[in-house]
């Protein structure tokens, strides 16, 4: 077969993604089908839950906010031809980062106190991210296996230290002592009252700040240029004179500290506290959304934005459908990734036939 | 005589723990050495535990539980030759993807099929593998030392036990003295000499993973039809990533593999029974300590400062073709 020529760009961008995400909720509908419950209905219970009322709006929101900082913490490695399945672990040790610092300082106000969880939060993801980096880079260790391992052993030291360490005297809860109300991120609810009780709080402003740094970081400066030529092309990066080395160690710190303000959305502002587990998955989904969203922070933003209305739905189908349950939503989670991340290009092949036989058809 | 006691019971939930890692090792063992990297050994797992449970409650009987176990493993297999060998996919995404199918979907479809929050029905003994008791070790459970390696150690494990521990050196042989061991090894290593001399990288890759979902499968139906009775949500808990780094730190290798397993399993069981004791000096042993022991041991091994762990120079690469 000859060579074709390339897709056009609008279908490589756009709607190459959007297929394989369709293909990924049609087979969930069948599911769903298969155990005798109607999709049409859940997915009615499910847009109304994520938007449908202030509180549900402000839920989406807050996962979000979490799916954004995961989402990015793997798309940056993944431009760097790395893939960081250690997301998990990071937010859970950003997470430690947080609440020492919010508990040394405690009682101060906000305004103070926020950027200084952003910065621990930061540096602790950073520092757990940094070591498998550190390790792959020095001594050749497959980042995939390391990150995956960091996520076991930050469960295990996390629960040591939340159980031993941090938990106060009298508390039957594994939990840390609670951060007092002064000194955590304001919920978007005590300014706008739309949001009513819900966890969204001011953390999402950081998150679309993390999301224009890491566009103009990975278009728009040097060393996103020298990320993605070593994404591209190990060698050929080594001969343009960029220490991979270098390069491995400092993105994965920043998908480390990006990981970690999941932490400051979780600790900082929703629970106001350090409790056992509270990641609970969002590294995983991020895994999704960078796929789904190609790596791209406007992408990331659109999938995670996806993610966040299909938990927050999720939450609601239990209420509404009890037969369908939020587990669903991992469900097509995996479907989202084995679609567009594994078999990303299924569908190109017949769409390049597709495009091919127009374009000789226009121009005879 | 109390001590000897103590050890042959550790020694024996050693063996039961170890069975599933071993298991699940052997069969990343295959898939690997024939240059596809599989992360979803967790999810086999835990797809085909929820497979062989739910049919083994629905039809009573454990071997239909088994078939449908590995049935179960054969489907995800056949999703990540697909997406690995077929379409020239990512294969760790998939094995990712994978995994997380496996933990939505049997949550999904045990409440939808069951309404138990996510477990199936409790097993009776008639349709679990229940323990089989060798010949004499009754006879033979009273006498000193002898009495209590053979029949509390060696015999009185399910079936499935067994032949976990026969699948090492079959394994053993089958890869290193048979003529498809060599070409396993070799599509895992060069599949272009494979292809060169007219041999299918697919077909070999696909073997490979055929036999990895039979074990992988049969390691699940031991989760939950033989080391408990039903299945519970998200019960491999881990041990696929566990198999996987015994898998790097035995360095590809059956034997190793087996040592590495029983090790692991040996931790495992440590912990249990050193939850609560105090020990001179440094009290008590926290049980995150022993838990995180595997992981850390894995690293430190594949950091390169106790041997080198080196993969198949294949493994993760999609064969491509000249075309």
């Amino acid at each position: 077969m000859s060579a074709r020529a390339p897709l056009p760009r609008w279908v490589d961008i756009a709607l190459l993604p959007v297929l394989n995400v369709v293909l990924a909720f049609l087979i969930g509908g069948l599911i769903v089908l298969a155990v005798g419950q109607n999709p049409l209905q859940a997915v009615g219970v499910m847009v109304y839950g994520a938007f449908g009322y202030g509180t549900g709006v402000g839920y989406t929101l807050y996962y979000t906010t979490d799916f954004i900082f995961a989402g990015l913490a793997v798309s940056l490695a993944y431009h760097a031809g790395m893939f960081n399945i250690g997301g998990e672990g990071q937010a859970y040790l950003g997470g430690l980062g947080v609440i020492l610092i919010a508990l040394a300082l405690n009682g101060l106000h906000w305004t103070v106190m926020f950027p200084l969880m952003i910065v621990f939060g930061a540096l602790f993801g950073a520092f757990w991210a940094f070591i498998p980096g550190y390790l792959q880079a020095k001594r050749g260790s497959h980042i995939v296996i390391t990150t995956i391992l960091f996520n076991f052993i930050a469960t295990s030291v996390m629960s040591y230290i939340i159980t031993r360490i941090l938990k106060p005297e009298g508390v039957n809860s594994d939990e840390s002592a609670p951060i007092e109300a002064i000194s955590r991120i304001p919920r978007l609810g005590e300014f706008f009252s739309f949001f009513g009780r819900s966890p969204a709080n001011l953390s999402i402003l950081v998150a679309i700040v993390a999301l224009v740094f890491c566009y103009w970081l990975i278009w728009h400066s040097k060393f996103g240029y020298a990320m993605r030529a070593l994404g591209h092309n190990p060698v050929a990066a080594r001969y343009a004179g960029i220490s991979g080395t270098r390069m491995i160690i400092i993105t994965m710190a920043i998908c480390g500290a990006l990981a970690g303000m999941v932490a400051v959305n979780n600790v900082g502002g929703v629970q106001g506290r350090l409790i056992l587990n509270f990641v609970n998955g969002a590294g995983f989904v991020g895994i999704a959304v960078a796929f789904m969203g190609r790596g791209h922070p406007i992408g990331v933003a659109l999938s995670a934005l996806l993610f966040g209305a299909l938990y927050q739905g999720g939450q609601e189908l239990a209420f509404s459908m009890p037969g369908i349950t939020k587990e669903m939503i991992v469900t097509i989670q995996a479907m989202v990734i084995l679609f567009t991340g594994a078999m990303g290009d299924m569908l190109r092949i017949p769409l390049m036939r597709l495009f091919d036989r127009r374009a000789t058809a226009g121009t005879p | 005589m109390q001590y000897y006691t103590d050890l042959i019971l550790i020694l024996d939930s050693t063996v039961r723990l170890a069975v599933p890692l071993l298991l699940a090792c052997l069969a990343g063992l295959y898939s690997e050495r024939a240059g596809i990297v599989d992360i979803g050994l967790e999810g086999k797992l835990l797809g085909s535990a929820f497979g062989a449970a739910t049919v083994a409650a629905v039809t009573g009987s454990a071997w239909l539980g088994l078939l449908a176990g590995i049935g179960v493993a054969l489907c995800f297999s056949a999703v990540h030759g697909l997406a690995s060998i077929n379409l020239k996919g990512n294969q760790t995404i998939s094995g990712v993807a994978l995994n997380f199918l496996a933990a939505g979907l049997t949550t999904f479809l045990g409440q939808a099929w069951f309404q138990r929050g996510g477990m199936t029905p409790q097993l009776g003994n008639d349709q679990r593998f229940t323990p089989i008791t060798l010949p004499f070790a009754n006879e033979l459970a009273d006498v000193p030392i002898i009495g209590g390696l053979y029949s509390e150690l060696i015999s009185g494990h399910n079936i499935l036990t067994y032949f976990a521990f026969i699948a090492v050196p079959l394994t053993a042989f089958v890869l290193f003295s048979t003529r498809f061991g060599l070409r396993l090894r070799a599509v895992g290593e060069n599949p272009k000499a494979l292809d060169t001399a007219g041999m299918s990288v697919t077909r070999l890759r696909y073997q490979a993973l055929i036999i990895t979902a039979i074990l992988v499968g049969i390691g699940g139906t031991y989760l939950s039809v033989a080391q408990s009775s039903g299945f519970n949500n998200n019960m491999s808990a881990g041990r696929g990533y566990i198999a996987l780094a015994a898998l790097i730190f035995a360095k590809w290798r059956p034997w190793p593999a087996l040592l590495v397993c029983l090790l692991f399993g040996f931790l495992d069981a440590l912990q249990f029974r050193l939850q609560g004791i105090d020990f001179p000096v440094i009290g008590q042993v926290p049980v995150q300590a022993i838990q995180v022991l595997p992981y850390l041991l894995t690293i430190i091994l594949l950091a390169g400062f106790i041997g080198r762990a080196v993969a198949p120079k294949a493994a993760g690469i999609p064969y491509t073709k000249e075309r």
